[in-house]
Order: structure tokens, then sequence, then C-alpha cells
């Protein structure tokens, strides 16, 4: 489980997040909504551990790893895997060597086991035959399904996904959803999915948080978070049912 | 922003940037107590050092010749020609040899360390490492520096070679010095630490581009132009640390 208390983060003097106070239940996935620049993807950075905040507590199960050094992080860290916006694979490595990677570096295995795993992982996102691809030779939803593989490999407990769906078009962006979905009910993951896209969040999580101007101003069910009458989040619905 | 506060503020961004640079500097060294990655320093020394080899080459070659073409016939004037051969090989040895090889190293090896780390970092890979719990100082900077402070020697010894041969051609085949003359003064007047003395000022030199290369790489403003920027900024910083370090290294070595 993963409790945000009362988290601010300011950067150089400029709030960005604003008393932040939320639960994430272990095996739920939780999508966090908002504009550009409403700072949920300050409060994903946050959770992950790649930014401090200002002031606040931040905890997994009964560690504070808003106080840990990086040591420590590091330690929590492989219990989590993280879906970057643009992928993030190194652009050195083969798709095979970036699936790999976690594994060399934390685990001690054979490497027909590491190929194994590598193999299995891949096909779990629905890609086969790539291995020695280069991440430069592959589409955008390519590059997010080995991005997943690589999150999955070490066999996380929670994984992370920020903008999954960014860059993606409407057929792209529902096969990915499918796939956070189907990934999750395949590892009993908890999943923390940030995006701008409603329709992924409705398609996708339990609960829907939203975030306008560093504020959470609601976190309900997928259902009920559609009947909520505040105007800021009518609007994100309007968008949605504009753009159908 | 008037004159002052537009010099206190370069000033102050001076000190804060060495001061970012001493703690990069450090917490280097303290990843250096780990097992080291092997597979990376090797890659690293072949991907910097072999591809400065023809530069290095170029760079000796024509500097030997020049400057032998400079004090040939000088020395000929005053009938040293028998220290032709020693004059060259102690001035390449000493001073040229590392420092020319530091100033490639600074724009071909630095540029190229500080354009792969500010991509990484653009493209959140160095965000990735860190989430996968691997530290970043660890795995991209220890190797690049290992690497650096035995690559660059040894691109000094093999640009010293070549910069000492870039000076016979000149004096057998221009100035008429026997060739005999010109190797057997080198032996006279050389001493194994005119080499080794700057082999170890090239380790420096090494180990401050590879952590200048890192430090304005792990820095670099977001977007296409800091990358260029990052880059420039290596190659300036490095050059005038290489010629400042250069003139503390004599001042103790020699």
């Amino acid at each position: 489980m993963i409790k945000i208390i009362d988290v601010c983060k300011e950067f150089q003097g400029k709030a960005a997040l604003k008393h932040i106070n939320m639960t994430i239940e272990d095996g739920e996935t939780l999508a966090i909504i908002g504009g550009s620049g409403s700072g949920k993807s300050t409060l994903l950075r946050l959770l992950i551990g790649l930014i401090r905040p200002t002031s606040g507590e931040i905890w997994l199960d009964d560690q504070e790893i808003s106080a840990m050094d990086e040591k420590e992080l590091d330690k929590v860290r492989l219990r989590m895997g993280m879906v970057f916006q643009y992928s993030a694979l190194f652009d050195s490595m083969t798709v095979a060597e970036n699936v790999s990677f976690g594994l060399r570096e934390h685990r001690d295995y054979p490497e027909e086991k590491i190929q194994a795993i590598v193999r299995e992982k891949l096909n779990l996102v629905g890609l086969s035959g790539v291995e020695q691809m280069m991440p430069g030779e592959l589409s955008g939803g390519m590059k997010k399904r080995v991005s997943l593989a690589r999150a999955i490999a070490i066999e996380p407990a929670i994984i992370f996904y920020d903008e999954p769906s960014s860059g993606l078009d409407p057929l792209m962006t529902a096969k990915i959803d499918e796939l956070i979905v189907d990934t999750q009910k395949a590892l009993k993951v908890t999943s923390v999915v940030v995006t701008h896209d409603m329709a992924s969040a409705c398609r996708i999580a339990d609960r829907i948080a939203m975030i306008y101007e560093g504020e959470l101003i609601a976190i309900d069910s997928a259902s009920h978070f559609q009947e909520n009458p505040d105007p800021r989040i009518q609007a994100f619905f309007h968008t949605l049912r504009t753009t159908k | 922003m008037g004159f002052l506060e537009r010099l206190g503020s370069f000033v102050v961004g001076g000190f804060a940037n060495f001061g970012r640079v001493v703690l990069l500097y450090s917490e280097t060294m303290r990843q250096l107590g780990h097992k080291p990655r092997l597979r990376h320093i090797v890659a690293q020394m072949s991907h910097l050092g072999v591809d400065s080899l023809a530069i290095v080459s170029l760079t000796l070659l024509f500097t030997g010749i020049v400057l032998t073409l400079q004090v040939g016939h000088e020395f000929v004037r005053f009938g040293a020609q028998s220290t032709i051969g020693g004059v060259i090989a102690i001035a390449i040895g000493r001073e040229l040899g590392p420092v020319l090889v530091g100033v490639v190293c600074a724009g071909r090896v630095g540029s190229a360390i500080t354009a792969e780390i500010s991509t990484m970092k653009v493209t959140e890979q160095i965000d990735a490492l860190r989430v996968m719990a691997v530290n970043p100082v660890d795995y991209l900077i220890v190797p690049r520096m290992i690497a650096c402070m035995l690559v660059v020697p040894l691109l000094t010894v093999f640009g010293d070679l070549v910069g000492v041969f870039g000076g016979w051609i000149v004096a057998v085949f221009y100035t008429g010095i026997s060739s005999y003359l010109y190797t057997s003064s080198i032996d006279t007047f050389v001493d194994a630490f005119d080499l080794t003395g700057g082999m170890l000022k090239a380790m420096f030199f090494g180990n401050v581009i590879a952590v200048l290369g890192c430090y304005y790489g792990l820095n670099c403003p977001a977007g296409a132009e800091g990358v260029g920027k990052a880059t420039t900024r290596t190659v300036v910083s490095s050059i005038i640390a290489i010629f400042a370090l250069n003139a503390l290294l004599t001042f103790i070595l020699f």
C-alpha cells in the first residue's frame, strides 16, 4: 500500500503540488489524470523517489520512502517498475539487452534463464522475434511494449506508467490500455497510471484521481467519477464526449 | 542588469559550478570502490581511444614536422645539430605530446561523452537507470573516467612516437642531419621520466576530460539546443582545465 500524506512540492518557490493526501491499495489500478502542467507527472516522480517532496511523507507499506537516501531507495525500487512517457529505452542496446538489463544488474541468473525470461516477457506484451532489434528500429507502440516488458522483467509489485498513450494513435492507445489491464490481471500488481486521456483512464482504472493546478480535487471509482459535478472534472469529460 | 550584478552572477555561477563538479568528483571516487565494470571500461576504451588514434597521429605528426622546421636550421647554424633529436623528443614527451593529445581528446572524447550522456538525460534514460536501482555515476561515469585515464596516456605515448617520427622526417630529408645523429641524440638526452612524466600528466588530463564531460552531460539544459551548449561548455572548460593543470603539474613534476 502506498500512502501519500500532506505532500507538497515546490520548484524554485513555485508550488507544483499542494497538500496531496491519498492512499493506493495493493493490487488496484489508479489513474491520475489532469491537464498539462497540473503536477501529475511530478507526483509520479515523487512516488518513485526521483525527486523529494518539499514537505509531507510518502510511505510504501511500513517504509517512509520520502526520508530514504538513494541507497535505501534502490532496495525499494527493486519492487517497482516504470514505463516512461517516451519509453526511455537504452538506445545503445538491443531489445533483449534492454529487457534483461535489470536482471543482469540485480539477479544472479544463468544466461539461459535470462534469455527465457526475456522471451516470456516479450511474449506477454505481444512481441516476438524483435530481440535483436535496436530501439531506433521500433515504432512508438512497440517501444512502449518493450518498455513494459523491461519494467516487468524483475517482477515488480508496483508498476508506474507515465502517459502510456502519449504519441500513439487511438488504435495503439486501446491496445496499450488492454495490455495494462492484462498485465495487472496476470501479475496482480499495483498500477499507477498518469495520463491526460480520460477515455484511457476509464478503460483501465479501478479508481481515478484528478490533479488540478497542483491540488487533488477528486479521487473516486471510475464509475462514480463521471458523475462528479465539479465543473473542472466535467470539462474533462466534455472533451471526451466531443471527441467521440 | 548592471555590470556589477552581471559580474557577481558570473562569479557566483562559476563557484557554484565548481562546487557541483567537486561533488560529482567525490561521488565518482566513492563509486570507484565498487566492483569495476570491466566490459564497460574496455568498450569505452575502444570507443573513445581507438577512434581518436587517427586525429592524434595527424596532430602530433604535423607538430613534430613544424617544430623541427622551426628549430632545425637554427640548431645547425649554431653547430648544435647533434642535439636536435633530443630536444624534439623532450619537448614532445614532456609538453607537446600530453597537452596536444589532451586538447584533441577534450574535443573528440569530451564532446562525445557529453553528447551521449546529455542525450540519455533528455530522453529519460538516466531516470530509467535510477528507477532500475542502478547508480548513474557507477554505471556511466566510473567506466568513462577509468577508460580516459588509461586511454589518454596510451594515446600520448603513441602521439609522442609519431611526433618524434615527424621530426625525424624533416631532420633527415630537409635539414640534412643523419638519421643516426637524430636517434642517438634522443638516446643521450631523453630519460624515462620525460616519457612517464608526460604520461602522468595525460592521466590527469584524461580524468578531467571524463569528469567534465559527464558533469556537463548530466546537467545539460533541456532540448536539442541544450545538448549543443553542454558539448561546447565541456570542450571549453576541459581545454582551460588542461592548460591550468599542465602548468601546475609541470611545476611539480619537472
